[in-house]
């Protein structure tokens, strides 16, 4: 990091010489460390997969949820810090219900997509704050139909097929472009994003890990919710015994 | 409850809009009084908030006007921020929340049409309280109590634009004669996903329909005095 | 301060307005804060009439006509005052309209709430009906009501839910409830059977029949109420509200009167 010691990196309200905020830039650093998340876009739906590291033994299983529901038919998956994610979860109801109170309708994800960019990026014009550290996956059916939107520290956004973040998102996006996403039921996306977030796991540097998966679809008459335990259970499976035929 | 500000401007209004296949037509009659003094008689009241939506206004003309104002600019910044013109449906929402929220200041009651890529035509009434409701043809203003039972015999789904705006203009012309607080003209609008079409029917050429018995003249009643006759009674 | 002299009552001497200055036209009218106070209450616009509702056997069940007035004008006769809030509630509505819409909006908010925290409780009826108290009391105590009779039907966790709300905030519960002419017209009707049976002797179709019956007379004596209605019922397997439906009526005893009193023919 040639930026450390130059005095330009303290605050994110200052430039660097050649252009750069590099408190920025170390917020990314917080995502890639954080563990992987990803988000598909298919046919029919959303699916949403975090693996979740567990630090310690002793935490409750389930808790500290990475993937999180904004309206009855948005969800969002955080990579990076965890309480920045509940933080601009929460910022991201409030707008959801703004715009559905102002339009009397379910928001589209792009309005509230729109409105956390500029949220994200005012934090990173003032001395006084520090950008979010987290990269977040936002998921929808709305109007238009199935929708991905990844939203940066810089707070710009794009909209995707498939997205990952965090520490395995290189392999991940290899893996997604693979897929014919357009062409998968959702049913079929969380086998395959199960599969994907076992295969990243990298456990010799972490050990622990817990999926956690989310889909919004036909099946859940296009509300986000968590996937079933049964449904889990048979992909985790099949991840697991496509990961030892891999090794082998 | 008194309605209008002392020395208000008043839109007695008939107004009216129907939805037919492929749009909307929207209607009006052209009064607006202070009183019983007409202080404009070819007012326009169908007003534009966005390009394929419109609204008729009656009630208080500065109350409506003042209404159609913000919406006209809220829906600006909605085609801005989304890059899609906003439905007929978000623009009637926004009518909605304005005249319920300030429901003890204003008076005001407003029909939304228009035509948009989700939902095709569609027609919203919003009465004086405030509340919203979808409707296949609405009617308002003072004119529109005169004419509710005409519309229940005449109205049929499945019209076409030149039924839909013939059905508009009778109305109106029906309404505008037996109320004194309309009259003047007939503006419509045809408003499909192609434009919006401003048609005028001039008040010497409005459609007429039975106006009472041909009222003759003193000298020609005296040579033809009928003899009282007996009232039927009923059986 | 008032700086006009001539309102401060009537001189005592000449010393004060002697050749009367302020000629009457111009003196500035004489202004009581006290006399006439603020009106705030509003009066409701477009309105729905009664609401019915017992509990039987499975749950409870709802009826309510689809008529909008708007003063004896049936303005709108195609308009839902049954509404399903969550999953386990049905909450019907009386009174003005616009208030009832407002309501379900924030209720709707309220739902999503609670389904955003994906903490595994959904809100049920009688957690429902004490947001929805406080928000009807709340409004009543600054002077500006939502104008609405409500009655909140629910079934959660096997038991059934059934009470009542209106814009005074005043509340209670019972087996059988309803709002407005109902309350005098359809409840004794009910009441009869339901004190004779208990809710959990009545079967679902009788617990329909009930309800047809009084809609009936209802449309018989109510002046704002129209023979188009719906009836929804919550029970284990959830909210159910029926597409409209109306009732047969009797009219044919008419054609033999004849006059009001001696009169023959």
């Amino acid at each position: 990091m040639t930026s450390i010691g130059t005095g330009y990196d303290l605050s994110a309200s200052t430039y660097s010489p050649d252009g750069r905020i590099f408190q920025v830039e170390y917020a990314g650093k917080a995502v890639e460390n954080s563990g992987t998340a990803i988000g598909l876009r298919v046919k029919d739906g959303v699916v949403l997969a975090v693996e979740k590291l567990v630090h310690s033994k002793l935490l409750v299983p389930e808790a500290n949820r990475r993937i999180q529901t904004i309206d009855r038919h948005i969800g969002m998956a955080t990579a990076g810090l965890l309480a920045d994610g509940r933080h601009l979860a929460n910022r991201a109801r409030d707008e959801a219900q703004n715009l559905r109170d102002t339009y009397r309708t379910p928001p589209t994800l792009k309005g509230v997509a729109d409105r956390l960019g500029l949220y994200v990026q005012a934090y990173t014009l003032y001395s006084s704050v520090r950008p979010f550290g987290i990269s977040s996956i936002l998921g929808a059916v709305d109007k238009d139909g199935p929708v991905l939107y990844v939203i940066e520290p810089s707070g710009i956004f794009y909209g995707y097929h498939g997205a990952a973040v965090g520490k395995g998102r290189q392999l991940a996006k290899t893996e997604l472009e693979k897929l014919k996403l357009s062409e998968l039921t959702t049913r079929e996306a969380v086998m395959e994003a199960a599969r994907i977030i076992y295969l990243v796991h990298d456990d010799a540097k972490d050990k622990e890990f817990e999926l956690e998966m989310s889909w919004i679809g036909d099946e859940t008459q296009g509300r986000h919710l968590a996937v079933p335990d049964d449904l889990k259970k048979e992909a985790e499976q099949k991840a697991k015994d496509a990961l030892e035929q891999f090794e082998d | 409850m008194q309605r209008l500000k002392a020395g208000e401007v008043n839109l007695g209004t008939s107004i009216m809009a129907v939805q037919f296949d492929k749009g909307v037509v929207i209607g009006a009659d052209s009064r607006t009084t202070t009183g019983s003094y007409i202080a404009n008689r070819v007012t326009d009241k169908l007003t534009q908030v966005h390009d394929r939506v419109y609204c008729c206004r009656s009630g208080s003309a500065a109350d409506t006007q003042a209404v159609a104002d913000i919406v006209h600019y809220y829906l600006q910044m909605y085609t801005q921020q989304s890059g899609i013109p906003p439905p007929v449906h978000s623009a009637a929402t926004l009518f909605q929340k304005l005249c319920y929220e300030n429901k003890d200041s204003l008076s005001a009651g407003i029909i939304v049409a228009g035509w948009d890529k989700e939902a095709g035509p569609s027609v919203y009434n919003i009465p004086l309280g405030g509340g919203l409701f979808r409707q296949p043809w609405a009617i308002g203003g003072s004119g529109s109590t005169y004419v509710y039972g005409y519309c229940d015999a005449t109205y049929k789904e499945g019209w076409g634009e030149a039924e839909t705006v013939e059905f508009v203009k009778n109305t109106l012309s029906l309404a505008m004669s037996r109320d004194g607080s309309s009259g003047g003209v007939i503006r419509m609008a045809v408003i499909t996903e192609e434009g919006v079409q401003r048609l005028f029917v001039p008040g010497n050429e409005l459609p007429r329909f039975w106006e009472g018995k041909e009222v003759i003249g003193v000298d020609q009643e005296k040579q033809s005095q009928p003899q009282a006759q007996q009232m039927e009674v009923e059986v | 301060m008032d700086h006009f002299p001539t309102n401060w009552g009537r001189p005592r001497n000449d010393a004060v307005d002697a050749y009367n200055t302020y000629p009457l036209h111009s003196r500035p009218v004489h202004h009581d804060s006290f006399a006439d106070g603020v009106q705030r209450t509003q009066q409701p616009i477009v309105t729905g009439t009664s609401v019915l509702a017992i509990r039987y056997k499975d749950g409870v069940m709802m009826a309510a006509d689809t008529l909008a007035s708007y003063g004896s004008l049936a303005r709108f006769k195609d308009v839902t005052r049954l509404h399903a809030v969550g999953d386990y509630t049905i909450l019907g509505a009386g009174g003005d309209m616009s208030d009832f819409q407002y309501l379900k909006s924030v209720l709707n908010d309220l739902i999503i709430d609670e389904f955003t925290q994906a903490d595994g409780h959904a809100l049920g009826p009688s957690e429902i009906f004490e947001v929805l108290s406080g928000i009807m009391y709340g409004r009543r105590s600054k002077f500006n009501p939502l104008w609405n009779s409500l009655l909140v039907g629910g079934f959660k966790d096997g038991k059934s839910f059934l009470a009542y709300v209106d814009l005074l905030g005043t509340t209670y519960k019972d087996n059988a409830i309803a709002t407005g002419y109902g309350a005098y017209i359809a409840l004794p009707l009910l009441r009869e059977i339901m004190d004779a049976k208990g809710p959990e002797n009545i079967s679902e179709e009788e617990a329909r029949s009930m309800l047809t019956e009084s809609m009936k007379v209802l449309f018989y004596r109510d002046a704002r109420s129209l023979n188009k209605f719906q009836i929804g019922k919550i029970t284990a397997t959830g909210v159910e509200i029926s597409d409209a439906i109306s009732v047969p009526t009797e009219w044919a005893f008419a054609e033999k009167i004849r006059g009001y009193g001696a009169q023959t023919q």
